[in-house]
């Protein structure tokens, strides 16, 4: 707060001088890169936070949902792409996430840092504040956790049906044309010191008529992300993690089919305290998630944390009391799905909404969510075994559209942050809601297509190549035997 | 032979009355099962299912014919709630009985 406080300062004054700020500027923009402990210490803390909600916070989530011969399948799936995507991480997947990508880079990086090819304990990556850095390291292995939660969240929307072999080929397809791309183009930035840098270049050769000086300047300003460049906010993944891998559970769920004995069979869940256990460990390591996404340890970390709080109440309270209501029961299960519904809707507002705005968003999401599970879910016929894309998908579009009216300082959000009208300084950017919705809007419609589209090409070539979907007397007998070998309980 | 259907919270009450009355061995399994109360409805998620089979307890025990009555009578009043659901009593003859460690026979085994 007091560090804003200075920072609203050095604005007035620059404001108050103008010729003063402007003579000031044409210095070129020199810059210390300053590493913190403390933030080294609360991203490592993040970042094995991410990987106790996969495992075992998502596994036993999911686990617990799904019938006791498909207990260990569950498990297991969500288990072997953590480590499977652990692996294609440090291989190739930082360097397309996060590298030039050279004629592509607006789409998606290259293999500079393939096999993390000139990555050291000396190299640095910037944060979101001007000569704040961190090692990189410490943001490859926060990222890492990302790539490996978002395949994992897909599987449940065909959980009891697909072939554990197929499932592994689908994975590591997914992430590379579709995950490390969509956060390329959401993720990818030069930086605070970068865009001062560059803007104070670009002022420079624009007063000393150098066009050409003034044009590559302003090219290295726009070398971002596509999303980045239209504006688009995402403070830790909503389009990046949860539409996209919500949409790409609703292509999988229409492209393998319903389970064998759907809408007939009791498919209840086989535990409900496993799952009860593994939605309040995600509600944990959704710290890690959201606050961790800030990458320094300062006061928006703490409004992230706070808004991790009160959406995720909101969004367990709000789709309780909707079913209380419509269905005559307070159920755990809805109350833990709306907990989860809550963390989603917020994953994308984290560092932007206030906390009211949070509350009110993770209400919003609560019932939507509920009402879309509950009643249009059936009304379509949708075998989305676990809810995917009802929760993900869904919550995931409520928060990245909301995060866009919610990130208004008039509604208590924290404002647009602006790095190159003052270069060095950070301001809050002037708000035009119009604009904010457009960019949103157009954030989400293209993950929406580009992950539906992606993925339905990735399922159908697998599909063609080794089959989706476990024969039907496999999938009677459970995949537990049949695909692992072994059962989840033994007397 | 007395077979018994109960509601499975009313076990302990059963088996307390009816040691009371000199029953001194019975089998219990748990079962499923449906009679006049034809099960409930879960609802997860907005997904209904209904539950056709609900559970119960099943109780077996020999006794000499001279108790048999008492027995049924036993049971009958521990496990009554007057709600449906309290189960079902049936009665049998029984060929023979012997106790395995000594070989008695007959009402000795019981």
């Amino acid at each position: 707060m007091k560090k804003l406080l200075t920072l609203a300062g050095a604005g007035l004054m620059a404001a108050a001088i103008p010729a003063f700020a402007q003579n000031a500027a044409l210095v070129p923009y020199v810059y210390e890169k300053a590493v913190h402990g403390g933030d080294i210490a609360w991203m490592s803390i993040s970042t094995v936070l991410v990987l106790l909600m996969i495992i075992p916070g998502l596994a036993l989530f999911y686990g617990g949902l799904v019938r006791t011969k498909n207990m260990l399948s569950m498990l297991t799936q969500v288990f072997a792409i953590s480590a499977v995507v652990c692996i294609i991480w440090v291989t190739y997947g930082y360097s397309l996430a996060f590298s030039y990508g050279g004629s592509m880079d607006t789409y998606v990086g290259g293999f500079s840092k393939a096999f993390l090819s000139g990555v050291d304990a000396t190299t640095l990556v910037p944060t979101f504040t001007n000569g704040v850095w961190l090692p990189e390291y410490t943001f490859i292995a926060f990222q890492m956790t990302f790539a490996m939660i978002t395949p994992a969240l897909i599987v449940g929307a065909f959980a009891e049906r697909m072939k554990f072999s197929s499932l592994l080929v689908f994975t590591i397809l997914w992430v590379t044309f579709i995950y490390f791309p969509m956060a390329h183009m959401v993720w990818w930035w030069g930086g605070p010191d970068f865009l001062a840098e560059q803007q104070t270049l670009k002022l420079i050769a624009e007063a000393a008529g150098d066009t050409a000086g003034a044009a590559a300047a302003a090219a290295n300003l726009a070398a971002n992300g596509l999303l980045w460049n239209w504006g688009a906010l995402d403070f830790a993944g909503g389009t990046v993690v949860h539409i996209n891998a919500g949409v790409a559970g609703l292509v999988g769920c229409i492209m393998l089919g319903k389970r064998v004995g759907y809408g007939k069979d009791s498919m209840a869940p086989h535990s409900l305290t496993m799952t009860m256990i593994g939605g309040a460990l995600l509600w944990v390591g959704w710290f890690g998630f959201n606050a961790g996404s800030n990458l320094e340890s300062n006061a928006i970390t703490s409004l992230a944390i706070v808004n991790t709080f009160v959406a995720t109440a909101g969004g367990g309270v709000a789709w309780m009391f909707a079913e209380w209501l419509l269905k005559g029961k307070p159920s755990l299960l809805g109350l833990v799905s709306g907990v989860v519904t809550g963390l989603v809707a917020v994953t994308p507002a984290a560092g932007f909404a206030g906390p009211m705005g949070a509350l009110v968003l993770g209400l919003v999401a609560g019932v939507a969510c509920f009402f879309f599970v509950a009643y249009v879910k059936n009304m379509f016929k949708l075998d989305d075994s676990l809810d995917v894309f009802g929760i993900h998908g869904l919550a995931g579009i409520i928060g990245a559209i909301a995060t866009g009216i919610l990130v208004n300082p008039a509604l208590g959000g924290a404002g647009i942050p602006d790095y190159t009208s003052v270069p060095g300084t950070l301001q809050v950017g002037a708000y035009d809601m119009m604009f904010m919705l457009t960019a949103q809007t157009k954030a989400v419609l293209f993950t929406i297509a580009f992950s539906g589209i992606g993925s339905f090409i990735l399922f159908k070539l697998v599909d063609m190549v080794m089959g989706l979907r476990v024969k039907e007397d496999i999938e009677r007998e459970g995949l537990d035997l049949a695909e692992h070998g072994e059962r989840a309980y033994n007397n | 032979m007395i077979i018994a259907a109960i509601k499975p919270y009313k076990l302990d009450e059963v088996r307390e009355a009816l040691t009371a009355v000199g029953v001194r061995g019975m089998m219990v399994t748990e079962i499923k099962g449906f009679g006049a109360q034809s099960g409930h409805t879960e609802i997860y998620r907005g997904a209904e299912y209904a539950v056709n089979f609900v559970p119960k307890m099943r109780l077996e025990m020999v006794v000499a014919d001279g108790l048999a009555d008492q027995v049924v009578d036993t049971i009958a009043k521990t496990a009554s709630t007057g709600k449906i659901g309290d189960g079902k009593i049936f009665v049998l003859d029984v060929a023979g009985a012997l106790r395995v460690r000594t070989g008695e026979t007959g009402d000795d085994a019981l």
